[in-house]
């Protein structure tokens, strides 16, 4: 996992949750179609990281925990579509409150994702 | 009997994030214990069952209080609790004793694996089931 998508994803999803955070304190959802936007892009960002994991998984000849690593590739696409459904259903200001906790999961799984493909 | 009004109180506003992060944890601890029991269970079993524990209360608390019934909202209480006691109870046991835990829970040293988190839950779970039944139920 040395490609710069990986980085790249993780300062942006932070960057997202800094911008959800901004929002919820504002209790206005100024421009949380502009967020809702920068998420679509991640995910699709996140779908191009899954297949090139997967590529480079088949690829290694090391060994890497196969399965924990597909999990984690799998389970990386699901949070932002769960989180945005989640959220886009409650009428108050705490609907990005969830769309805070998503992207805040992403980094966490990407740093994960790293220490499973390096054997830690 | 359902409470319509109840129920709307206990998953939205708060409460609609706090559900967000037990589902997280409900994910995590349920592919994290499944993965750990189904590859290395005889590693450290102890371990392992509690994470398990520890998923199954995560999913309840998930559940109960995206159902926000009466009925759901007492198991969540029960669950939470247990959930408090349990992260306490394995937090200081993984202090005091930390060969008994060869490989970390979720609610090892009070989740600081996790950021805390797993210890502070409990607690916002049962504010939050306290303040959402005064607030007057939302149109």
């Amino acid at each position: 996992m040395v490609h710069p998508l990986d980085t790249i994803l993780l300062i942006a999803s932070l960057v997202c949750a800094v911008w959800s955070l901004v929002l919820l304190m504002l209790s206005r959802p100024v421009g949380k179609r502009w967020l809702l936007g920068a998420l679509l892009l991640i995910e699709l960002a996140l779908l191009v990281q899954a297949v090139l994991g997967v590529v480079q998984l088949a690829m290694t000849h090391r060994h890497v925990s196969g399965v924990v690593f597909v999990g984690y590739l799998i389970g990386s696409l699901l949070i932002l579509p769960a989180a945005t459904w989640w959220s886009v259903t409650e009428k108050s200001r705490w609907g990005v409150g969830v769309l805070l906790v998503g992207c805040l999961v992403i980094p966490v799984i990407i740093v994960r994702m790293n220490q499973v493909w390096s054997g830690v | 009997m359902s409470d319509p009004g109840l129920r709307e109180a206990t998953r939205s506003g708060p409460g609609r994030v706090l559900i967000a992060v037990y589902a997280v944890f409900a994910l995590s601890a349920t592919a994290r214990s499944a993965v750990q029991i189904a590859t290395k269970f005889h590693d450290a079993p102890l371990a392992y069952v509690l994470s398990a524990v520890a998923a199954v209360i995560y999913i309840v608390a998930t559940v109960c209080f995206t159902r926000g019934s009466r009925t759901s909202r007492l198991v969540a209480t029960v669950s939470c609790t247990v959930e408090l006691i349990g992260v306490l109870a394995v937090g200081t046991a993984s202090v005091l004793d930390p060969s008994a835990f060869p490989d970390s829970t979720v609610w090892s040293v009070y989740g600081d694996g996790y950021g805390f988190i797993p210890v502070v839950l409990p607690i916002l779970g049962l504010l939050w089931i306290r303040r959402s039944s005064r607030v007057p139920a939302p149109v």
